[in-house]
């Protein structure tokens, strides 16, 4: 049942990868862009990702933006801000990750 | 009589080995680090090199301070979701807890101890609560000459009970005379400058520095002059090429200030400023591994430690003052978030939040002298802070 269940699963994150226009980042990615995102965005942004120095990045707060230009600002930084830019570290997918999942309530690390 | 003597003399006794069965001490060696994960905190001993007890139960502890009653029993914690924790470090509890803010960055102690400030950003102000109870004395709203409500960043306090902070979004600095808690005086030094991101007092307690994101240099205040002003000073630091980006911002409480030298972080360079603390003139600029996230002089003020943000958080390097010199780089473990010395520099402290642990090195010999295991550790704070003006 466990095995069924589990199937099931892999078959539905199969499901929605093949529809977004990115590929499926490795589960060991998405635990690393977890821990960056809580711990190195959260160093301006909060931890609880509730805003400090930076904006808050809750999913109220960046419902009606655009999430191309929130990849781009991820990618390119805000000049004239202190936000920097993350292109060396991240690519457009890691990226598009990210936002994605700031719009829908980030995962927590553990 | 005659009988009443003996009869005091044994109540007495009784007394004294009841206090030495209670474990009687003293807090000067002790100390408190940040579990920033798992809102806990640790009470540290630097004498065993052990943790005493692990303190649950302090709400948001990304990005919090800590600063100490003045008899260095209390750590008041200040939390990043506006919670004001005191912390008993003898019987290792909460004493006492409050929601001040929405959102907080750090808080000061008042010069006589009897007032605790915190700096909110949310709503941006600063407010000031009795350090006994936490009852609340004074809210300080932070509304510029813009109109609007900043956040406030390095708060600290200074001689003649008074606090200084900054507005960040106003470009504003501000000086709470509270010698009538309930009445601040407050004098306001607007137009100082774009975005100061921290300040800091020098140990002295004559000059306040705000550190400036949006322009060079920094936003200088004499505290024996306020009359004459806030000046820029060092503005010759930031220029000079491209700026880097910044993927963690400096803390200039870190400032070293080692008696006539202040080593500062540049930001946006991989350098490190030492300037003369009389003229506040760059004297020297050393190149180093990343974007300097704390300057830390060791007691005594011939090294500074310094660790770096994003992506070379996992490097500490020390600068030997006299030569002028990076002396050693050590690489100790992914995440090394903060630094603390001993209060007489014979160890130091490094969290390594990657690793959930908490290095002891012995300055002189770089040797690993001590490990203990912390959640995601951050800020290290020994008791010695109870005594120092800006801490």
């Amino acid at each position: 049942m466990r095995i069924l269940t589990t199937a099931g699963m892999m078959i539905g994150i199969a499901f929605s990868s093949a529809f977004a226009d990115t590929p499926p980042l490795h589960p060991q990615r998405q635990s690393e862009l977890i821990h960056l995102v809580r711990q190195d965005c959260g160093s301006c942004h909060g931890m609880e990702l509730r805003g400090g120095l930076g904006p808050a990045l809750t999913p109220q707060t960046l419902k009606d933006k655009p999430a191309s230009s929130l990849v781009s600002t991820i990618l390119h930084g805000r000049p004239g801000t202190p936000m920097p830019p993350w292109k060396n570290f991240l690519s457009e997918s890691e990226a598009d990750w990210i936002v994605d999942n700031l719009q829908k309530g980030f995962p927590d690390a553990r | 009589m005659r009988a009443r003597i003996p009869l005091l003399l044994v109540l007495a006794l009784g007394v004294l080995s009841g206090c030495a069965n209670s474990n009687l001490r003293g807090t000067g060696d002790l100390g408190v680090v940040i579990e920033r994960a798992t809102g806990s905190v640790q009470v540290l001993d630097t004498t065993h090199r052990t943790s005493l007890a692990r303190v649950d139960g302090l709400g948001d502890l990304s990005h919090a301070s800590i600063s100490y009653s003045r008899d260095a029993r209390y750590a008041y914690v200040f939390g990043r979701d506006g919670g004001l924790t005191k912390v008993d470090l003898l019987t290792q509890r909460i004493d006492r807890r409050i929601i001040q803010g929405g959102n907080s960055i750090g808080g000061a102690i008042s010069a006589d101890g009897k007032l605790v400030a915190v700096a909110n950003y949310e709503p941006g102000g600063v407010k000031v609560f009795d350090a006994d109870t936490l009852a609340l004395v004074a809210d300080i709203p932070a509304i510029g000459s813009d109109g609007t409500r900043s956040k406030v960043v390095g708060l600290v306090d200074a001689p003649g009970q008074r606090f200084v902070f900054s507005l960040f979004e106003a470009g504003e600095i501000w000086v709470a005379d509270m010698r009538d808690p309930k009445r601040p005086a407050l004098r306001k030094f607007t137009g100082v400058g774009r975005e100061p991101y921290d300040g800091m007092i020098t140990s002295d307690g004559r000059h306040y520095a705000a550190g400036l994101f949006g322009e060079d240099g920094v936003a200088l205040l004499d505290l024996w002059n306020l009359d004459a002003g806030v000046r820029r000073a060092l503005v010759e630091f930031g220029r000079h090429g491209e700026k880097l980006p910044v993927y963690k911002m400096p803390h200039l409480e870190g400032w070293a200030a080692t008696g006539s030298q202040i080593v500062l972080p540049a930001v946006g360079k991989h350098e490190v400023i030492i300037a003369d603390q009389n003229s506040w003139k760059e004297v020297a600029r050393i190149p180093v591994a990343g974007q300097v996230v704390f300057a830390v002089a060791r007691p005594g003020g011939r090294e500074v430690w310094l660790n770096f943000a994003f992506p070379n958080n996992d490097t500490v390097q020390v600068v030997d003052l006299p030569s002028r010199r990076i002396v050693q780089t050590l690489t100790p473990g992914k995440g090394v978030l903060h630094l603390e010395f001993s209060p007489r520099g014979e160890q130091v402290w490094l969290s390594l939040r990657d690793e959930n642990r908490v290095e002891i090195y012995d300055p002189d010999s770089f040797a690993r002298i001590g490990t203990l295991p912390v959640e995601s550790p951050s800020g290290i704070f020994f008791t010695v802070r109870a005594h120092r003006t800006g801490l």
